[in-house]
């Protein structure tokens, strides 16, 4: 096994732990700080993927932004904080058992199409100019011109949307 | 080198434990957050393919980014409506949320 694998190993370890603690733990800002651990370990996935920008994306959205929001929105609704109450709903043993079927059913099809022995590492170095070349495809009319544009409006219209929507009335 | 099964399995296990938590817990804020887990495996998956089968075109970063931006409005409008509903019904438990249940 190479450092490589050892290294990989032990982000998904870490991924995947706090990920089950954001889905079993009764204290929601518990889960909520188990929710940057796990973007945390992403972002490490990111990097030995040699996807830098994305993974500089990843800790500035998500555990900068919506980490943060989260956060907010469990400290303004007081309900939230209590921990007495059940973390589940009434149906948590059949939401288990979809959750299990769906992954060995997504494990198959990974394992079965993209067997490890055809797939053992990347085939081929990623080009030096990375970052150019996607900024260059974001602004190309060839390539995302629009989806980033409509991205752009999406974006507007979420911020509005969550004002519009969260404002009380008469202030 | 790490095999490319090897992350597909990392990423199908993050979206099913996503999947789990928005299929089990009670609290709307915790449905929102194993959204976000779901949507982070969708990424893993986008980078992988990208790393391994075509690294010379950047394509798979390129819908992570969209990917990253949907999710980012996602949260933003999703806690402002919890919000909302927190006020209106002082609850933000899923179950109770239920006057369109005829």
């Amino acid at each position: 096994m190479t450092i490589q694998q050892v290294v990989f190993i032990l982000i998904s370890l870490i991924t995947i732990i706090s990920a089950i603690v954001v889905v079993t733990d009764r204290n929601l800002f518990r889960a909520a700080v188990g929710l940057m651990a796990s973007f945390l370990g992403v972002a490490g996935l990111y990097i030995i993927l040699e996807a830098g920008f994305l993974a500089v994306a990843q800790l500035l959205v998500y555990i900068g932004a919506i980490s943060i929001l989260v956060i907010f929105a469990i400290m303004m609704t007081r309900r939230l904080m209590q921990t007495i109450e059940s973390p589940f709903n009434s149906q948590p043993v059949w939401g288990l058992i979809g959750a299990v079927l769906a992954f060995l059913l997504l494990a198959l099809v990974a394992i079965r199409t993209w067997p490890t022995a055809q797939y053992p590492a990347p085939s081929g170095p990623v080009v030096e100019s990375s970052v150019q070349q996607l900024g260059a495809l974001m602004v190309s009319p060839d390539a995302y011109v629009v989806p980033f544009e409509v991205a752009s409006v999406l974006l507007l219209a979420a911020l509005i949307g969550a004002v519009a929507i969260s404002r009380t009335e008469g202030s | 080198m790490v095999p490319l099964s090897w992350y597909l399995i990392v990423a199908a296990l993050l979206f099913c434990i996503g999947l789990y938590g928005v299929m089990a817990r009670r609290n709307a804020v915790a449905i929102l957050m194993s959204v976000e887990l779901m949507l982070n495996a969708v990424n893993i998956n986008l980078v992988a393919f990208w790393r391994y089968l075509q690294p010379d075109l950047q394509v798979g970063v390129s819908w992570a980014i969209f990917v990253i931006a949907v999710a980012a409005a996602e949260a933003a409008v999703g806690l402002a409506l919890i919000i909302a509903v927190y006020r209106s019904r002082d609850s933000v438990v899923a179950e109770e949320l239920d006057t369109l249940k005829f």
